[in-house]
């Protein structure tokens, strides 16, 4: 017989049991299935860290003011309260003694209630100089970036986040129009495009929402808010006192990244006492999070591989009961000439008929994993509204990415494990003295 | 057994036992038998249970092998061989009627017939035309595509003949082929056999009728695992009547 004959005997035997193989090809399928939606969101969940590090910049090193243990700071309970991170003179030093460094952009950011009339918004107030816009790759939707003009003349100029504009100036253009921070007014000469938010990296640096910013000079921002901030935390209330909270370094090739990183992080250690500023570099943060993708998939196989050997159990439950109650068909065929490894062959090609069958199922239903998860995240956003407003935007903006590996090797698994639960009911039935067999009622 | 004119020796039983080991026991269910089976020959094997006339079936079958002795099939002496080749002499030598007709039943009739076919080393060809005339000869040409259960006793064991002569085999074996048949059925049946054996085939039976046996050119009678007697209803095929290759 050839194999298309062996298939189609395989699923005419089948069929004499519908549901009981049915359900044998349900136990593969999920298991499939499970295998290609785990491994398509794993990619997907990694896709966006790693889409979100390399926003960061690949070639960047970022250095964070990060505010130390309480009482170790650099002017601990002082006149101006406390005082820490990055000062003016560290921006200086970089960019002066590491050569490596084709540019450095420093920034200052406080949350701040910016208004227009009875409008506010809880926005980040972001000093930055117009480097910082190419930088971020933060795009321009209408309007210009902050320019060097701005930074000279102490402009009282801003480039408000899309999202911003869109609070403040619901229906006006807010081009040319004025926000208020605090006491001063500040005339909006751009609009940023729409922008993902980018990563969360461990402590030291939070998940950064673009959409909420609001940006003006770093020479204005210093000049109209200065460095002493007061802060109220847990009812108290807090000077502090910081210069810069970020300088961003960029370096023209991958490889010399690590080399200044280690080279501003001996810099900054001997100027400062306390560790207050962290280094963080996007590029070891993309191998990191290749590492983490790799275990992760491991993890997610694992997982999904047991839900195939469950199927593979049931297969082979089917496949035993199936091999006594057909003691009779076996005999007769044993008679008719049939030697024992033929026996073999054709219950082995019914359980491939069977894992088969449910790894094509779960491989179709494997790629409905987009489609399902896209018709998901719309039910909850218009059935659910305050929770999907709860879930984390890593969540909202997840699209499962189809790996091509996991879609062979689940169905390469299930045949494989069709086969191998297959073999022992198989070798069952080769088994029988074909005398006894005949005799089977 | 010397006469020149007698048509050649198909299958020969020499001297076989069978001995069987039941709770301790040694149990002779075969004790020396001898047999030869001639081209064309027609034999009943009649005999009480426990006589050993299923043992008889079951070794002339290649489905066992005596304990001592030989049998010869096709010139080959079985008692040394292993399971595969046992299984292929089967397939290529022999054809089996089972009293419960023993049909697959996910297969169609045409189906069925197939089925030694697909057992065939090499295969045999023109195998699915093969079927389809075999079906026409046993009278169930309009129902190949019908179910065993959709088809009536007499009707399947049609079929189970049909299949019996696929791989057009030396020697037909028969276990109760009317057993489970109505009367007129069963003379339906041995009028089929007949014809068949009148075409040239050699039909071994195992019956416990007496009407069924007379059918027979020979009965054989058992009795203690030892032929009791031979009688002979109608002289054998002459030589000249060699099977038709159907």
């Amino acid at each position: 017989m050839n194999i298309l004959q062996q298939l189609r005997l395989g699923f005419r035997s089948l069929m004499l049991h519908k549901l009981r193989s049915a359900l044998a090809v349900l136990g593969i399928l999920i298991g499939v299935t499970a295998v290609i939606w785990l491994v398509a969101m794993g990619e997907g969940v990694s896709w966006q860290a790693q889409q979100q590090i390399k926003d960061l910049g690949a070639t960047s090193i970022i250095v964070r003011s990060i505010k130390p243990a309480e009482g170790s700071s650099r002017d601990a309970g002082g006149r101006f309260g406390i005082a820490y991170g990055l000062l003016r003179e560290d921006y200086d030093r970089i960019v002066a003694n590491v050569p490596t460094v084709s540019r450095a952009v420093p920034m200052r950011e406080i949350s701040r209630e910016v208004r227009h009339g009875e409008r506010f918004i809880d926005a980040q107030l972001i000093g930055c100089t117009p480097d910082y816009f190419t930088m971020n790759r933060l795009a321009i939707a209408r309007g210009r970036p902050l320019s060097d003009y701005d930074m000279q003349g102490y402009a009282n100029v801003a480039v408000l986040a899309h999202k911003a504009a869109q609070i403040l100036y619901p229906i006006e253009d807010p081009l040319g129009r004025t926000v208020q921070v605090g006491q001063e007014f500040y005339r909006v000469v751009g609009i940023a495009a729409e922008r993902n938010a980018a990563a969360a990296i461990g402590g030291s640096l939070d998940a950064r929402q673009y959409d909420r910013d609001v940006y003006v000079p770093l020479s204005t921002f210093r000049a109209r808010i200065g460095d002493r901030v007061f802060t109220m935390r847990a009812g108290s209330t807090q000077l502090e006192t910081v210069e810069l909270s970020q300088i961003t370094a960029v370096v023209d090739e991958m490889d010399q990244v690590d080399s200044s990183a280690a080279v501003i992080k001996g810099l900054l250690d001997r100027y400062h006492k306390t560790v207050d500023y962290a280094v963080v570099v996007p590029k070891e943060l993309l191998e990191q999070a290749e590492t983490m993708r790799a275990m992760f998939n491991v993890l997610l196989v694992l997982i999904a591989g047991i839900s195939l050997l469950v199927g593979g159990i049931g297969i082979m439950n089917i496949m035993l009961a199936t091999v006594t109650e057909r003691t009779r068909e076996i005999g007769i065929r044993r008679a008719l000439g049939a030697t024992r490894s033929e026996i073999v062959q054709q219950f082995l090609w019914e359980t491939v008929v069977l894992s088969g069958t449910g790894g094509l199922l779960g491989v179709a239903f494997g790629f409905l994993c987009g489609p399902t998860v896209a018709a998901l995240r719309r039910g909850i956003e218009t059935l659910l509204p305050e929770v999907w407003a709860a879930l984390p935007p890593n969540m909202k903006n997840l699209e499962p990415r189809l790996a091509p590996w996991s879609v062979i090797a689940a169905f390469g698994i299930s045949v494989g494990v069709g086969i191998i639960f297959g073999i022992y009911p198989a070798r069952r039935a080769a088994a029988m003295d074909p005398i006894e067999a005949l005799r089977h009622e | 057994m010397s006469d020149p004119s007698a048509p050649p020796i198909v299958a020969r039983v020499e001297n076989a036992t069978k001995v069987y080991r039941l709770g301790g026991h040694d149990v002779r269910a075969l004790d020396g038998v001898s047999i030869d089976f001639h081209q064309g020959d027609f034999v009943a094997i009649m005999g009480s249970s426990g006589s050993g006339k299923s043992t008889l079936l079951n070794l002339l079958g290649c489905l066992d092998r005596p304990t001592t002795g030989r049998y010869i099939l096709a010139g080959q002496d079985v008692a040394s061989m292993d399971d595969e080749t046992l299984s292929r002499l089967r397939g290529r030598y022999l054809g089996f009627i089972f009293q419960s007709y023993n049909l697959i039943q996910q297969l169609s009739v045409v189906e069925n017939i197939e089925v030694p076919l697909s057992y065939q080393r090499p295969p045999l060809p023109g195998g699915r035309e093969r079927c389809l005339k075999l079906a026409a000869l046993v009278g169930l040409a309009g129902r190949l595509d019908h179910r065993p259960t959709e088809l009536s006793g007499g009707q399947q064991q049609r079929v189970a003949i049909a299949r019996a002569l696929v791989n057009n085999p030396h020697v037909i074996l028969a276990d109760e082929p009317t057993g489970n048949l109505d009367t007129a059925t069963s003379h339906e049946i041995m009028d089929l056999l007949d014809a068949l054996n009148h075409a040239g085939r050699t039909i071994v039976m195992v019956t416990h009728e007496d009407d069924i046996a007379a059918r027979a050119r020979r009965v054989i009678r058992l009795r203690d695992g030892r032929i009791d007697t031979v009688a002979e209803n109608r002289p054998r095929l002459a030589h000249t009547r060699v099977p038709a290759a159907t």
